[in-house]
Order: C-alpha cells, then structure tokens, then sequence
C-alpha cells in the first residue's frame, strides 16, 4: 500500500537525519564540555554538589540561564527571584522558540515539538534553523544525544576538578565563562552600532551598580534584572528592529 | 533561611522548559509587535554584559589580570575566534599572568 511505503521512506528520512545530527553535534558536544567545565565552577562557588550541578545540565541546557541561578542560588535568594531571573536570562529562547516553530512542519506532531523545545540553546538553534529545507525534528534528536552528555559531565566534572585542582587554576578556568559571554555578544556588536552601544552602557552601568549606595545592596541577580529590562525596554523604544536583522544571537 | 537547592534546580528547568517549549507548541504564527520583538533582540547581548561585567573583576585573585583578560577575550572576539579559543586563551591570560602578580 502507498501509506505503507510512506511510512518506509519517512523511516529511512528520520535515520538519516539522527545520524546527521550526531556528526554535526560533535563540535558542538566537544566546545559545550570545555566551556560547561567553567560553569561547573561556578556551581562549585555556589555550594553545589557534582551531581546536583550535573542533574541541573542535564535538566536545563543553558549557559547563562544556569550561571545567572547559580548566582541566586549562592545568594540564597527566594525562589520569585530565581523564577524572574530565569524568565530574563532566558528570554532570547522565547524568540527562537517562535522562529524554529516556522521552521517545522505544520504536520509536526506536539510530542516533536516538546522534545525538540527540550535542548534549544543557541547552538543546536543556529544549526537547525540553516537546513535548507524544512526542519526534521530528529536532526534535533542527534545533536541532543552528543551535546546534552557533553554539557552534563562538562558540568559535573568542573565540580570534581574544581574541588581538586590548585586554587590558582580553579580561578584561571572560572574566566573561561565570561570569555565565552565575549564570543557571544561582540561578534554583533561589531555589525551594529545599537547593539555595540548598549553593550557599553550595560556594562557602565552595571559598574555604577554595583558600587553606589543602596543599589550595590541589591543581590546580582535583581541587579542584573532591573539592568536587562531597562535597557533593552529603552533599546527597543528608541532603537526598533527592522525585520532582515532578526537573524542574531 | 533554609532554601531547597532542588526546589531551585526545577524552577530553572520549569521556567526555561516554558520559554522554549510554549513557543514552539503553542505559536505557530509569528511575533508581530515590532518593540516585543525589538526587546527580546536585544535582551541577550544586554544581559550577557551587565552580567560579564564588573563580576569578572572580582573573580581572580588580581583585577588587573581580570582586566587584561577582558581585553584579550574582545579582541579575539572582535577578530572572529571561535568561542572555545576565547574561553581558553582567556584562562591562559589570567593564570600567566597570576604567576606574576600573585
């Protein structure tokens, strides 16, 4: 039967693509273990066990999203505040979460697109958003296997070592994170002015935070949520994005 | 106060899950509002700043060694490098120039 042999070839199409996945998530897999290693760090400072901060990858898959709760976390702040800061860390997800929903197919059944919502990081998003054609979720489900394990024993290993390696080195690999911060946001600062702009007053300000009266009082993380929201609401007022540049982060 | 680390470790999960699922799931069509869009265009990059910035400095032992770590890591960014080169030469900074100063 003709339904019958759809569903054959649609067989052939998924391995296909798994496998595809898998060859192009091993850069991936490779980069998320060094720079997860530095986070492992950071959950280190924040108190954390190898196997809580590893159960945390595994669980959430986001750089700044897990430095930004480590940083809550070791502020023993309430839990409204890990919510929010969560919902700021990781707002950008929201709008590649809408520009991969156009990059599947209408037929795309709702378990697909919980599963392929499970690892959107920018990475894995950048890749999947370049096929050509529309996007099969188990090209998704390839890179998932390598980079998920990769950034969950990246983590959980950076827990281990940081508690063993000379403190001098444990300080040296924690700057690993904010250089990766660097790769991530001057590449477009260099493109567009606005962007480059709003970086320097981020950080100016962030600066003046963190030492005037009062504010410097605040936790990082409410600081670092007042900041983002202010700056990128006044961005968006004064600096509106025209449509063919939406192509970033 | 006595706060559950894994009450915190579901609420991260929980709340990114949400972000990058509930798009995907439930909006089919695209954003339209032009400011909504603008501020989650530029939430990233404002974010990653204020939070690179100055907690860098407090990090290692030396600011100084943090600063010129700083400096490296913009300049092999703005030059292109790859995020894992950035992320190791930056560490090499802070540690060769620790035996110095420290």
């Amino acid at each position: 039967m003709n339904q019958e042999k759809d569903r054959h070839t649609d067989r052939e199409k998924n391995k296909y693509y798994y496998w595809k996945g898998i060859k192009v998530g091993m850069p991936i897999c490779l980069g998320y273990f060094a720079v997860s290693f530095a986070l492992g760090i950071a959950a280190r400072n924040a108190g954390m066990t190898p196997g809580q901060a590893g159960l945390t990858s595994m669980l959430v898959n986001a750089s700044a999203g897990q430095y930004a709760g480590f940083l809550v976390i070791a502020g023993d702040a309430g839990y409204l505040e890990m919510i929010v800061m969560e919902l700021v860390a990781n707002a950008r997800y929201l709008l590649m979460s809408c520009a991969l929903s156009q990059k599947l197919g209408p037929e795309t059944g709702l378990l697909h697109r919980l599963l392929v919502g499970f690892d959107l990081t920018d990475e894995i998003f950048g890749v999947a958003v370049s096929v050509p054609e529309k996007l099969n979720p188990y090209y998704n489900y390839g890179m998932m296997t390598v980079a998920i394990p990769g950034w969950a024993l990246g983590t959980l290993f950076g827990v281990i070592m940081g508690n063993v390696l000379p403190e001098r080195v444990v300080r040296a690999l924690s700057v690993a994170l904010y250089g990766m911060f660097i790769a991530i946001i001057v590449p477009p600062a260099r493109k567009n002015k606005v962007i480059g702009g709003l970086i320097l007053i981020a950080m100016g300000l962030s600066f003046l935070f963190s030492i005037l009266p009062v504010l410097s009082g605040l936790s990082s993380g409410v600081r670092t949520i007042i900041l983002t929201v202010l700056i990128s609401g006044g961005a968006a007022v004064l600096f509106p994005v025209e449509e063919e540049k939406e192509n970033g982060a | 106060m006595g706060h559950n680390i894994y009450v915190y470790i579901f609420l991260m999960f929980a709340v990114t899950y949400c972000i990058r699922a509930l798009p995907l799931t439930l909006i089919r069509k695209e954003i339209k509002n032009k400011t909504v869009r603008s501020f989650l265009h530029y939430v990233p990059y404002v974010t990653l700043a204020v939070m690179t910035f100055p907690a860098i400095l407090w990090e290692t032992a030396s600011v100084w060694s943090a600063l010129a770590a700083l400096a490296v890591s913009i300049w092999l960014a703005w030059r292109g490098k790859s995020l894992l080169v950035i992320a190791v030469v930056s560490c090499l900074v802070v540690f060769g120039l620790e035996l110095f100063l420290c």
